[in-house]
């Protein structure tokens, strides 16, 4: 009985190394060929480097014009995350707070638009904005967009986890002088920390990677974003293996390098977004 | 006089905390999605002033389109390997990461890692193994079967997507798996096998249904990401060989600002909506009703 039970273990473990294996192996080919001249890559994909070699990261880093591309997907990533994180999170308040036909209305509204995918109106929405109004190729449109898109799964978030905040700790603020846009940031928003960490790390990850919205925004080179440079960088020096791989690794590596630090908090923060 | 003052105060308070968020959610998404209802009804090509009113002309041709349809069998036949197999795959890793397993955190942390890298990126990672590094290991093993490019035939190019598909989703469905297994009473599966029921048993009957909403939320997302996939499409296969892999969304692309067929393009858009909306909704209410407290 005991001796079964080991060796299941063992087997248990060697077939969640063989995964992981699979798992970590694609990663590591990319890295390690990253730093191959072109023709020892052709030669043998497989081997490992015989010497420690950059020249791709500094033809990649120029070529793709990374120092812009990284910037713009920063300060896009940022600047929208906040953007949804404190207007949901004011939009839920008033929706909590003000209970009346009108916001119950609203909100059910925006619960029910979670449905309607970006497909469904990235036709008429680059009509609008191109055609109609010549407001696209700048990162600030792209933002409000993702306001507008990443609003209503937010509103759901806060406005779930608002509801069970007591409504005596506003009223004790209220009574000492605070304004309702005070109450809110000093007493509520500090309470909604969890919620806006796993939103922050949710839509992080998808408003960084996401390729389809930027492509049909963001038109000149120099306001492309990171996934936009790897994939015309990608289509320009594709035969060039060396380049990139390097360029492949620049790209997912700073997300890469947050997570090795902030790993629990953001395993943590994608399990309680799932509960919701 | 005081009174109104007052309520002006109010709704301006009111719209401070919700006016910007409101608009831009009206402004993205509501006012393209009705215009969007109105595209349909038209025969605008994107480019002339002027385009007429042609009534439901382009949902007849929506539905005579036949490589639009071919297109949805793609994706369907898709969307169901790649759910079953990350669902599949997910709970299996979650089940043993739950069970005390040396160095579990590593395997949890490394099973997670590729839902971080966008489908553009990942595209082409894979791209570079399959056209190169299998390729290579066919030609040193003498295995003719691997030495040429599995992307280059559609089969190939299909289980390729697939392939990719569940090696980004398993880890970040399995984290929500681990999530509902954690929350499992011990003490429901221990007196269980109290009584007697073996490992199978005890998972049918006992962990199965208590994880359910778990299973609901994991499902949903995997058929969401499988109908509306674009990024893996675009940069690991871009629809080839020969077209036989362009799945809706990027169909939908290639209709509209590839061919300039908006109201046509914008038509299928919606029954690709509608189509993913009825199948969710199923899901979803089917799953719920499965669901047990403990």
């Amino acid at each position: 009985m005991r001796t079964s039970r080991l060796w299941s273990k063992i087997a248990k473990w060697i077939a969640l190394f063989i995964v992981f294996c699979v798992f970590i192996f694609p990663l590591i080919l990319v890295l390690v060929n990253s730093l191959k001249p072109l023709t020892d890559i052709i030669l043998n994909p497989l081997s490992w480097p015989t010497s420690w070699n950059f020249v791709n990261y500094t033809d990649a880093f120029n070529l793709m014009d990374f120092p812009d591309a990284f910037l713009n997907s920063l300060i896009i990533t940022v600047l929208s995350v906040s953007l949804i994180a404190i207007g949901s999170s004011m939009t839920a308040y008033l929706f909590v707070r003000k209970k009346s036909r009108l916001t119950t209305l609203l909100f059910y509204f925006m619960v029910a638009s979670m449905l309607i995918p970006f497909q469904a109106v990235m036709i008429p929405l680059l009509q609008i904005y191109g055609a109609d109004l010549h407001w696209l190729n700048n990162k600030w449109i792209l933002i409000y967009m993702y306001l507008g898109f990443g609003a209503s799964l937010a509103v759901f978030f806060y406005h779930g986890v608002i509801k069970a905040i007591p409504i005596e700790l506003e009223e004790a603020a209220m009574i000492d002088g605070a304004s309702r846009v005070q109450t809110f940031f000093r007493i509520v928003f500090p309470l909604l920390l969890p919620t806006t960490v796993t939103l922050i790390i949710l839509d992080s990850l998808w408003i960084w990677n996401d390729y389809l919205l930027p492509s049909l925004v963001l038109q000149s080179p120099s306001q492309r974003t990171l996934p936009l440079s790897t994939f015309s960088f990608y289509t320009a020096y594709s035969a060039n293996f060396g380049d990139v791989m390097a360029a492949l690794v620049m790209t997912a590596g700073p997300l890469l390098i947050v997570y090795l630090f902030l790993q629990r908090h953001i395993i943590k923060g994608i399990m309680a977004g799932s509960i919701k | 006089m005081k009174g109104e003052r007052g309520r002006l105060k109010r709704w301006s308070i009111d719209f401070i905390f919700s006016g910007p968020t409101l608009i831009a959610f009206a402004t993205v998404l509501i006012v393209p999605f009705l215009y969007g209802v109105y595209l349909t009804l038209t025969n605008w090509n994107g480019l002339s002033n002027h385009h007429q009113f042609v009534g439901i002309a382009n949902y007849l041709q929506t539905f005579q389109d036949q490589s639009f349809w071919v297109s949805m069998g793609v994706t369907v036949k898709y969307v169901i390997v790649t759910v079953v197999l990350v669902n599949v795959i997910a709970f299996a890793l979650a089940y043993a990461l739950t069970t005390g397993v040396k160095g579990q955190n590593i395997f949890r942390t490394t099973f997670f890692a590729p839902s971080l890298i966008g489908g553009i990126v990942l595209g082409f990672i894979w791209q570079f193994i399959f056209q190169n590094v299998i390729v290579y290991l066919g030609q040193i093993l003498n295995m003719p079967a691997l030495s040429n490019s599995m992307l280059a035939t559609p089969s190939g190019a299909f289980w390729s997507l697939v392939l990719v598909s569940v090696w980004q989703y398993s880890g970040y469905m399995m984290i929500i798996y681990i999530a509902g297994l954690m929350a499992v009473p011990q003490e429901l599966v221990d007196a269980a096998s109290i009584d007697g029921a073996n490992a199978l048993i005890r998972l049918r009957a006992i962990v199965l249904p208590m994880i359910m909403p778990a299973i609901v939320v994991c499902v949903f997302l995997t058929l969401q990401r499988g109908f509306l996939n674009y990024d893996l499409n675009l940069s690991l296969t871009a629809g080839g060989p020969y077209g036989s892999t362009v799945m809706v969304p990027l169909y939908v692309y290639q209709q509209a600002f590839t061919s300039q067929n908006f109201g046509l393009g914008q038509a299928e858009a919606f029954v690709l909506f509608i189509i993913v909306a009825i199948i969710s909704f199923i899901q979803v209410y089917v799953g719920k009703k499965q669901e047990v407290e403990a």
